[in-house]
């Protein structure tokens, strides 16, 4: 299940929706807002998404892992709209017989939406700046004081890009 | 042959490119025969700062190919570099 949503996500429910007899270890994931990026003081960020294909790329997803990884259920939601520091921006639940497996999956998950998902972040800056986070381009003007990294690191290298990141 | 007939498509735009267009979708008239066609074409009309290379592309819901081939209403979504998570 992969759902996107503009409300508060309900952890609690998502772990519900992974539950099961056959399972032994359910493992979650939360990417929250942090306060800084980049050396920047973040003051809010805003989530925008095409809904559509969020969606239909999200069950894609969540249909590669449970086919990858000996899993018994997988759960995650994004979050658009609007969002404070410390507010849960995504969140993955997996569960399957054996820590392991569920640990690896959750990981998969969660790297797949970051790289895959037509979601963009908004950032706001304590400094009254504001920017989309990996569209700055290096003829354009960027306050960022490394734009060609960003550019960069962008598709080829997920693991520079989850660092890059805000969230996780 | 077929590639010189205008089709009509709709094309929505999210984050920097919706600001960039100062829209969030359009219907226009094109000869452009592939999506790569399509995009080359709106960019130096309205001065997108993204390069093809940094971008992807989505027809009717789904990620697709810049060589894909345009057809009468089809809705693309020129998609820039993702941020979620």
């Amino acid at each position: 299940m992969f759902q996107l949503t503009d409300k508060i996500i309900d952890e609690n429910e998502l772990k519900r929706l992974v539950m099961d007899e056959r399972a032994g270890a359910i493992v979650t994931f939360d990417g929250r807002v942090r306060n800084h990026n980049e050396g920047k003081a973040v003051s809010a960020l805003a989530y925008e998404a095409y809904d559509e294909l969020a969606i239909n790329e999200g069950e894609k997803i969540i249909k590669e892992a449970m086919a990858r990884f000996a899993i018994v259920n997988v759960a995650a939601a994004h979050r658009t709209g609007d969002l404070a520091i410390s507010d849960v921006a995504v969140f993955v639940a997996v569960s399957s017989a054996h820590r392991e497996d569920a640990f690896k999956a959750c990981r998969f998950v969660i790297d797949e939406i970051k790289s895959r998902l037509p979601i963009w972040k908004r950032e706001a800056y304590e400094d009254g700046s504001s920017v989309w986070v990996n569209c700055q381009t290096c003829g354009a003007h960027s306050d960022r004081e490394a734009p060609h990294k960003v550019h960069h690191s962008e598709r080829s290298e997920r693991s520079e890009h989850a660092v890059k990141s805000q969230t996780a | 042959m077929s590639e010189l007939v205008g089709k009509t498509v709709r094309i929505r735009y999210f984050a920097l490119l919706r600001e960039e267009r100062g829209l969030s979708a359009e219907t226009i008239s094109t000869e452009a025969a592939t999506v790569g066609q399509l995009y080359n074409e709106m960019r130096s009309k309205h001065d997108f700062s993204l390069p093809q290379d940094r971008m992807s592309v989505a027809i009717n819901d789904q990620f697709a190919n810049w060589s894909e081939k345009l057809n009468d209403n089809d809705v693309v979504v020129f998609v820039p570099p993702v941020a979620g998570g």
